[in-house]
């Protein structure tokens, strides 16, 4: 009776081509992946259903706090020196080119007009640690964000901004209508507030419209 | 798991002393851990990347005229007006505000939208307005949630409205009142 012979196969298998295809993806992972840059201000923003993601370009960004302060931040393409320059002007701040420029590239802008000055001088890596009063939108009279608006819209002349507004949780009401006065004041009627993402609940109109639109041209109906 | 190393163990004592074998050391690397690894981090990275992307809502406010005749004349029967508090309450009447404040009723965010839904139904859609009255204590939460609701019911017109002073005391008196509001107390 012959012996069948089974041949004693190694459990071993290779894994040089998994360990290929695992870094190749970790890779183009790597260098798709855009981290948010890093947040000077902690702010918690709340969800809802839009769906339209945030523009990241030629971006003025109104940030509220949890206590309500108001901060003024740019993204890196926009006019930021045509901006300090043009509320210079405006306000007669006297400033001088280098503090021009060091407010413009400074991360955000969080000090009454009166206090710019004093704010240019320090170096910029300090300004997230300082503990900064917030540009004054209470006053209905004195709302200094009206000032930074004009200057903002003369800054971006002739191209298209993008006015977003990222609010916290926990701030209260007064400061946002603060803001809100301020865009009206320039005629900026059209922003934006940064939100979380959500799903659409089940069983409501919008998930129902979401679904008679059908496949095709959901992005298109957005407005 | 346990991995074998065959290709020579110990040295050569089972050999004399003089022979000299050069070991054939396998150049197989187990690179089992080094996938997981990969696959750790590429698990991470995508979570990051999707999970980063914030959207935007968007907000179209209306312009401010000096002459009351221009303005957009709600007509009353079909308005519903929603005011946020703290503590998200919520409070809310039809139509206007009775003078003794007998149609303005309290409520909360999970039953705004059966009172939203309900005012809808009922009312002829081009009517249909819901004012939005966030009072001092509101929060922004309260406020984007409020205008986000009225995208999910599909509100086509709301307005973001100041508080007049008679709700701003009705609420006050209403949560500070003896008369016990349904939220649990503080």
């Amino acid at each position: 009776m012959p012996k069948a012979k089974l041949p004693r196969k190694s459990t071993h298998i290779d894994m040089t081509a998994m360990c290929d295809v695992a870094f190749l993806l970790l890779s183009f992972f790597i260098l798709t992946t855009k981290f948010k840059p890093s947040e000077a201000l902690a702010v918690q923003t709340p969800s809802s259903v839009a769906s339209k993601v945030a523009p990241q370009k030629d971006v003025t960004q109104i940030t509220i706090d949890k206590d309500g302060k108001v901060f003024l931040s740019f993204s890196e393409d926009a006019p930021r020196k045509e901006i300090v320059e043009a509320l210079n002007a405006s306000r007669n701040l006297g400033l001088s080119e280098a503090e021009v420029t060091a407010l413009a590239t400074g991360p955000f802008i969080g000090v009454p007009i009166a206090q710019l000055k004093s704010l240019a001088a320090q170096p910029k890596e300090n300004w997230p640690k300082m503990q900064v009063p917030g540009i004054p939108v209470l006053d209905t009279i004195n709302n200094e964000l009206v000032d930074w608006m004009r200057a903002v819209k003369t800054g971006f002349t002739g191209t298209k901004m993008n006015l977003l507004v990222k609010g916290d949780n926990a701030s209260k009401y007064p400061s946002f209508k603060g803001v809100i006065d301020a865009f009206k004041k320039v005629d900026e009627m059209k922003f934006q507030m940064v939100t979380n993402p959500e799903g659409v609940e089940e069983g409501t109109e919008l998930y129902r419209e979401n679904m008679s639109r059908g496949k095709g041209g959901a992005e298109a109906a957005e407005e | 798991m346990a991995e074998m190393d065959t290709s020579s163990q110990g040295g050569g004592h089972k050999k004399g002393p003089g022979v000299k074998k050069s070991k054939k050391l396998s150049t197989r690397v187990d690179l089992t851990p080094m996938v997981d690894l990969g696959f750790l981090l590429i698990t991470f990275f995508i979570f990051t990347t999707t999970m980063s992307q914030p959207t935007a809502m968007r907000l179209f406010l209306p312009k401010d005229t000096e002459k009351p005749e221009e303005q957009n004349k709600a007509k009353e029967s079909g308005a519903l007006t929603i005011m946020m508090s703290k503590d998200d309450n919520v409070y809310y009447y039809e139509g206007i505000l009775s003078p003794d404040g007998a149609n303005f009723k309290s409520t909360n965010f999970k039953e705004i939208r059966d009172v939203i839904l309900n005012k809808k139904k009922n009312t002829d859609p081009k009517d249909f307005v819901v004012v939005i009255k966030p009072g001092k204590e509101a929060t922004y939460k309260n406020v984007v949630n409020m205008l986000d609701e009225m995208q999910i019911n599909v509100v086509k017109r709301y307005a973001l409205v100041d508080i007049a002073e008679a709700e701003a005391m009705l609420i006050a008196a209403t949560e500070g009142g003896p008369a016990p509001a349904p939220a649990p107390q503080q």
